[in-house]
């Protein structure tokens, strides 16, 4: 009796820790294989030039349209989302701090919203581009980007807002500042590392997806000068180079991939960092 | 109170409640927009027709969604099978067996995991999992394949699922108190019969909900699928033949969808009913997840 | 196997008075050290536990006395960070250094803690989860067993009707006793109490130490409070802690009326 349970505690000891390291692996393998890949064809040209003539035949160039293009919507994106989002964020942890209810409802349906596959925003913002008698451009990029990544800000922001210890705003309030100071001065300043946080994932989550803008950036080679203009992203340089039959463009969008990633890599091991700087000044 | 004072604060509370209502009508605002658009289809089909007819020839005006809701339902079991066993064992060794140091590790692995862009884990699918079905895998089961397959495609989401649901299992395992798994101890449990007994019977409806959001999450990924999944419509329940899920479909045609009539509605009603599955699904588990972190 | 000739066995009660005489201690400790990185939380540890008394750990909050008895039923393993040294006799096995299954040193020990942990299942199964860990699976044994130990700390007329609700629609006081009869259907030979009261009422506090005073003919009971009423109501021997250190023990009307110590001094006046 007692040995079986000690094979079985072994057996499940195993299994879950072959589970864990896997993960590591994983991780691993994808970088690696996306690095070793990228490497062969990364160049100096493809992150500062733009297509030239016969690029998707092979010819020279780089993917710099589709560099700028990505952090142009992203960018636009996570300021839109800060001013939708941070302001929805405070809200929530000044003005109804004292409904319980209505404050885990509305993080509730927040979370439920986190969920919608970007495709869908994707073609809503094909629909909404259609509405208002756009074309696939920067700007339509942007707002469906915004419309992704509004969530994950609030979410994000909240989630740091929330542990901020119920005194302290009282505390401001009760030295006669008004509810907007309070939300501005003491919980932004206190949740600062949050904020930094929902930045870098709203901007990450936006430079890296592909579904949202596939409808409504558009694709162009030139790097966008207005909000009125197509735009590349790099994803879907990746996408559409992996589609060529040419073997120098499939190596080309490994290379892109190799950017991507690069870029994400930074953007998530930033993100830690300084939120850990961060929450490091506050007061507890 | 200074009235310039008074005035901001007016101002600002407006906008922020503003944003609040917004952002929290968004879904009901993308569904009626895409039911707008989709809103033609339904003058000559009813919505079950749609759904459950397999007859696809968009240039006669026949729209069948099913084999596409078919091969959704099927990448997404498949990609559950492999990931759901991983993530409940990593998450209970993470919580319950391993060292601090170990903990420490996996979160920016988990991170970075999380992070990683769509099109990425594509490529990696394209480099790694397609070659591994067509030449390994497939002849094991004594098929052949091209590798693009609904088993690529299951595989690749997995991946892709994994710190998602991982993230909310170790969530879920780490409000089960100590003192309970002490309780079990201390009445003679070894430590994986007090993980047995107690942890995950405790966590039971926390661990249903992140597979149930675990699959909602694989059920509308999008670029990854499509670029390892073959995009043509099933022909049999080979898990190594291609397969055509919902995501691709409206992913795949957006080129052509303005040059065939209807074809635009059609698109837009799979991301009407690809927006009210995940929403449900969501909706629902989520209200399980915060009634458990209320207790 | 009939329920009627069970009770000529006595399965139930340790055999107290054949293992051991009276007066050698059931628990021995030994220069018992415990780090957690360079915090030096318990400090040479020395102690000799006698049977079937009431042991009261007395000591203000942090001062390690729940590390102690975490020791004594090797909970301390969960905490990884936690480095353990010394020995632990518990009736002659080191249980810190030993061949012995950890789960079999366990069950000689029932844990009460400052709060009840019903485990997520039905009343009935909560104080059958022990036996059958055992390896008990004959029915009529169970559910003796069952019934027998939850009347022994009160609670049978309470809940027989509704053996098969889960544990946790009880109030916390009958959880808590839910608790002991869970522990004492493993057949301990010590119980462990860490701060058993600190979670219930004033009633429901008032039953948890009657029992112990009923149960200390059966069993070794270490208690573990903060509360000093608690240990001059209970306590057959106290022992007084401060920041790691075993500073004095005793009968407790000779610790309280002189104390030696500055600490102890201190602690009673501030106690009351």
């Amino acid at each position: 009796m007692n040995r079986l349970k000690q094979i079985e505690e072994k057996i499940f000891r195993i299994i879950s820790g072959f589970a864990a390291y896997s993960l590591i692996a994983i991780l691993i393998y994808i970088i690696a294989i996306i690095f070793i890949k990228g490497f062969n064809a990364l160049s100096l040209d493809m992150i500062t030039k733009t297509p030239q003539g016969g690029y998707y035949y092979g010819g020279e160039g780089g993917v710099l349209n589709a560099i700028v293009g990505s952090l142009y919507i992203s960018i636009g994106a996570t300021v839109i989302a800060v001013i939708i989002g941070a302001p929805a964020a405070l809200y929530l942890n000044v003005h109804m701090i004292k409904l319980k209810r209505t404050q885990n409802t509305v993080r509730y349906l927040l979370d439920a919203l986190w969920g919608i596959p970007s495709i869908v925003y994707g073609s809503f913002g094909f629909t909404l581009m259609l509405f208002l008698g756009m074309n696939a451009s920067l700007l339509a990029g942007i707002i469906t980007v915004a419309l992704l990544v509004t969530p994950i800000m609030v979410r994000t922001f909240d989630e740091v807002l929330s542990t901020i210890p119920k005194g302290l705003h009282e505390a401001s309030l009760a030295l006669g500042s008004t509810r907007t100071e309070t939300a501005y001065k003491v919980l932004f300043k206190q949740g600062f590392s949050g904020f930094i946080t929902a930045i870098l994932l709203s901007f990450g989550r936006g430079i890296g997806d592909a579904a949202s803008v596939l409808f409504t950036a558009g694709y162009t080679d030139l790097i966008p000068v207005n909000l009125d203009e197509p735009a590349a992203t790099l994803p879907l340089a990746i996408f559409f180079q992996l589609g060529s039959p040419i073997p120098e463009v499939r190596e080309r969008a490994f290379a892109s991939a190799a950017i991507l990633t690069i870029i994400i890599l930074i953007i998530s091991l930033g993100a830690r960092f300084l939120a850990k700087k961060y929450s490091k000044s506050n007061l507890k | 109170m200074h009235f310039r004072r008074r005035i901001v604060d007016k101002i600002s509370g407006f906008w922020m409640v503003t944003t609040m209502v917004t952002i929290l009508l968004m879904p009901v605002i993308i569904g009626v927009g895409l039911y707008i658009k989709a809103q033609p289809l339904f003058e000559h089909n009813s919505v079950w027709d749609l759904i459950s007819s397999s007859d696809w020839s968009p240039s006669k005006g026949k729209f069948g969604f099913w084999p596409f809701i078919a091969g959704s339902l099927y990448v997404t079991i498949f990609s559950f099978l492999f990931a759901a066993p991983i993530c409940l064992f990593a998450a209970i060794h993470l919580t319950q067996f391993s060292s601090k140091r170990l903990v420490q590790i996996m979160y920016p692995v988990i991170d970075v995991l999380a992070g990683l862009p769509s099109v990425i884990y594509g490529v990696w699918g394209i480099l790694v999992i397609v070659p591994l079905v067509s030449n390994f895998l497939a002849p094991i089961f004594n098929t052949s394949s091209s590798g693009y397959s609904i088993f690529a495609g299951g595989i690749v989401l997995s991946v892709m699922c994994i710190p998602y649901m991982l993230n909310m299992l170790i969530e879920v395992f780490n409000t089960v108190p100590v003192g309970l798994k002490e309780a079990a101890l201390s009445l003679g449990a070894t430590q994986w019969e007090s993980v047995k007994h107690v942890v995950i019977r405790k966590s039971y409806p926390g661990i249903i909900s992140a597979f149930g959001l675990g699959i909602a999450k694989a059920f509308g990924e999008t670029i990854a699928v499509m670029m390892v999944v073959g995009n043509s419509v099933m022909s049999s329940h080979n898990p190594f033949d291609a397969g055509y899920p919902l995501p691709a479909l409206i992913a795949n045609n957006y080129g052509e969808m303005m040059s065939i009539p209807m074809y635009d509605s059609a698109l837009m009603f799979a991301a009407l009913l690809l927006l009210v599955i995940i929403l449900a699904i969501n909706l629902v588990f989520r209200y399980f997840i915060h009634k458990t972190q209320k207790q | 196997m009939s329920v009627e000739n069970l009770d000529t066995i006595n399965w139930n009660m340790p055999e107290t008075d054949t293992i051991a005489s009276e007066s050698s201690p059931i628990v021995r400790i030994n220069e018992l050290n415990v780090h957690v990185k360079d915090h030096h939380i318990l400090k040479n540890i020395n102690l000799e536990i006698p049977k079937n008394q009431i042991t009261v750990l007395l000591g203000a909050s942090g001062c390690g006395k729940t590390t102690l008895l975490k020791c004594m039923n090797r909970l301390t393993d969960l905490y990884k960070e936690l480095k353990v040294t010394g020995n632990i006799f518990i009736e002659e096995d080191d249980i810190l250094n030993t061949s012995t299954n950890i789960p079999t040193i366990r069950q000689k020990m029932g844990l009460l803690s400052q709060r009840p942990y019903p485990l997520p299942v039905s009343i009935y199964k909560n104080v059958a989860y022990g036996i059958k860990l055992k390896g008990i699976r004959v029915k009529n044994l169970i559910d003796y067993s069952v019934e027998k130990n939850l009347k022994e700390v009160g609670l049978w007329d309470e809940v027989k009707n509704r053996l098969n609700s889960p544990a946790t629609s009880l109030s916390i006081g009958q959880q808590q006793r839910l608790c002991l009869a869970r522990g004492l259907a493993v057949k301990p030979r010590i119980i462990l109490a860490d701060e058993p009261t600190s979670a219930l009422d004033p009633i429901s506090s008032k039953i948890i130490e009657n029992q112990f005073k009923v149960l200390k003919k059966h069993y070794t009971i270490i208690l573990v409070t903060h509360v000093l009423r608690q240990a001059v109501r209970l306590a057959d021997n106290v022992v007084f802690m401060h920041d790691g250190r075993i500073i004095e023990q005793g009968k407790p009307d000779e610790l309280f009326k002189n104390p030696q110590t500055e600490e102890l001094k201190n602690y009673l006046v501030e106690g009351n």
